[in-house]
């Protein structure tokens, strides 16, 4: 399988083989050091929106790897507020670097780039659209801590309307004969097109509030953020935002195997109080991002086929 | 000869039929008219044995472009446009709604980057009837409801 100058963008954009074989090298990338892999390649990163956990983890894969780094940090010290358009930003930065990293707030913005840019393109978060790196390296983790990534009961709970993860998850995860959860209030669930799409694919789903009426299914847990950001309306915030808080009282009711992931930032969704159990994995998926992001870098800079 | 044609008999140009009635006046709407010295006749809620009430637009000296002909399959997915050459119907085409459209329709999303920098619409026609498209950049799908022409 050769990479070398594709672009990621969207996890629509991969077969189920092109998945499972980035997550081959993200492991390879876990096994080996390879300092001088990207000796003499340069990686711009263009972040027109704040982020700080995503572009550590490409600047550190990036120089463990043996190659440089260059960029900017928030739209405000580029020349975006004069309105120069994203398009000639791109073609300006394509000149300077061997790949780009994009975070843009408009969704869209990366697949623009990629039609602008002739070297490779890696979307860090388009808005509320696409974030492929995070959903690969939740597949690595999953596919890690429990071994394997088919047939497995997945639970998904916490913002599922807007949460670009889950989203993105679940059409990923599509390619491996799941069961899914969704677990979240009725005006937070999984957007009716995703369902649609799933009964599409004959994946079974399940929608409840309640996660106890399905903990003790569970494989994987997913929790995510209710994003304050998301609501137009105060009172509906403070109506959702303590819905689930995930404590040691959950013990009994879960499998012992139970892994329970998070994106992170956390708010309060899952106690501090769960972080030493056996479930915790949402440190270590973090920490995975790392081998995931030096295994695309490698492959879209041709260093690895 | 048909009475409606002795209305508005045109040498050469184009005539669109099988219009829904109720479309006939935004087909005439999303033609490049302007400029157009002949004659323009559109007609609504005309008797059709095939489709009940139907509309029809005839503009003498103008030739429909691809995006025209892509736009009026949006809107009225069963059209037939005619190519009138020495008052003769030269061809016939059948409308179709393409696979993917082009610029023709306008993203949903106001956050999607081609309402914010000037690009090209493009749609993944995701079913044709009733019409749901996925929007190249931004990834969203819109049903007919959502979609609004350029
Ligand atoms: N010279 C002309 N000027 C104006 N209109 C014309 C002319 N020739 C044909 N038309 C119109 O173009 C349409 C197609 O003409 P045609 O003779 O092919 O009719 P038809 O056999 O009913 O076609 P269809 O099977 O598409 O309904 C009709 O609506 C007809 O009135
Ligand atoms: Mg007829
Ligand atoms: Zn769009």
């Amino acid at each position: 399988m050769n990479f070398e100058n594709r672009d990621i963008i969207s996890i629509h954009d991969f077969s189920k083989q092109e998945l499972l074989y980035i997550l081959k090298i993200s492991k390879l990338m876990e096994k080996n050091p390879n300092p001088n892999l990207l000796n003499n390649k340069i990686l711009a990163t263009l972040f027109f929106e704040p982020s700080t956990r995503t572009r550590l983890s490409f600047l550190s894969a990036m120089e463990q790897l043996g190659g440089k780094v260059m960029g900017f940090a928030t739209a405000g010290m580029t020349s975006i507020k004069k309105g120069e358009t994203l398009w000639d930003t791109i073609k300006m930065a394509q000149a300077y670097a061997d790949a780009i990293v994009i975070r843009h707030p408009l969704e869209g913005s990366a697949r623009l780039a990629a039609e602008a840019s002739s070297k490779p393109i890696i979307n860090a978060g388009d808005g509320a659209n696409q974030h492929p790196t995070q959903t690969l390296l939740d597949l690595y983790t999953i596919q890690k801590v429990k071994g394997k990534l088919d047939n497995l009961h997945i639970g998904m709970l916490g913002d599922l309307k807007y949460g670009r993860t889950v989203h993105s998850l679940t059409t990923a995860l599509s390619h491996f004969n799941p069961k899914f959860y969704f677990i979240a209030p009725q005006a937070l669930q999984m957007p009716q097109t995703y369902l649609d799409e799933l009964k599409e694919k004959k994946i079974k789903f399940f929608t409840t509030a309640n996660l106890m009426k399905v903990s003790k299914k569970l494989d994987i847990l997913y929790v995510t953020r209710i994003q304050k950001e998301r609501f137009a309306d105060p009172v509906e915030y403070e109506k959702y935002k303590g819905v689930y808080k995930l404590d040691t009282k959950l013990l009994p009711h879960i499998k012992k195997d139970l892994k329970i992931m998070h994106p992170l930032p956390r708010v309060d969704e899952i106690d501090k109080s769960l972080d030493d159990t056996q479930h915790a994995v949402y440190f270590e998926q973090a920490a995975n991002g790392i081998h995931v992001r030096k295994a695309l870098l490698s492959l879209v800079l041709g260093r690895i086929k | 000869m048909k009475k409606e044609l002795s209305i508005s008999a045109i040498k050469d140009g184009t005539v669109i039929d099988h219009i829904p009635s109720n479309a006939t006046l935004k087909v005439a709407d999303i033609l490049d008219l302007k400029g157009i010295r002949g004659i323009i006749s559109i007609a609504t809620n005309l008797t059709s044995k095939t489709m009940g009430k139907k509309g029809l637009v005839k503009i003498s000296g103008k030739d429909l472009t691809k995006e025209e002909v892509d736009k009026i399959a949006l809107i009225a997915p069963n059209a037939t446009v005619n190519i009138i050459n020495n008052y003769n119907v030269k061809k016939k085409i059948k409308v179709t709604i393409p696979l993917v459209i082009n610029k023709i329709i306008k993203c949903s999303n106001p956050n999607c980057i081609i309402n914010n920098e000037e690009i090209s619409t493009k749609f993944y026609v995701l079913n044709k009837d009733p019409l749901k498209v996925k929007c190249h950049y931004c990834e969203r799908n819109m049903d007919k409801e959502d979609i609004s022409l350029l």
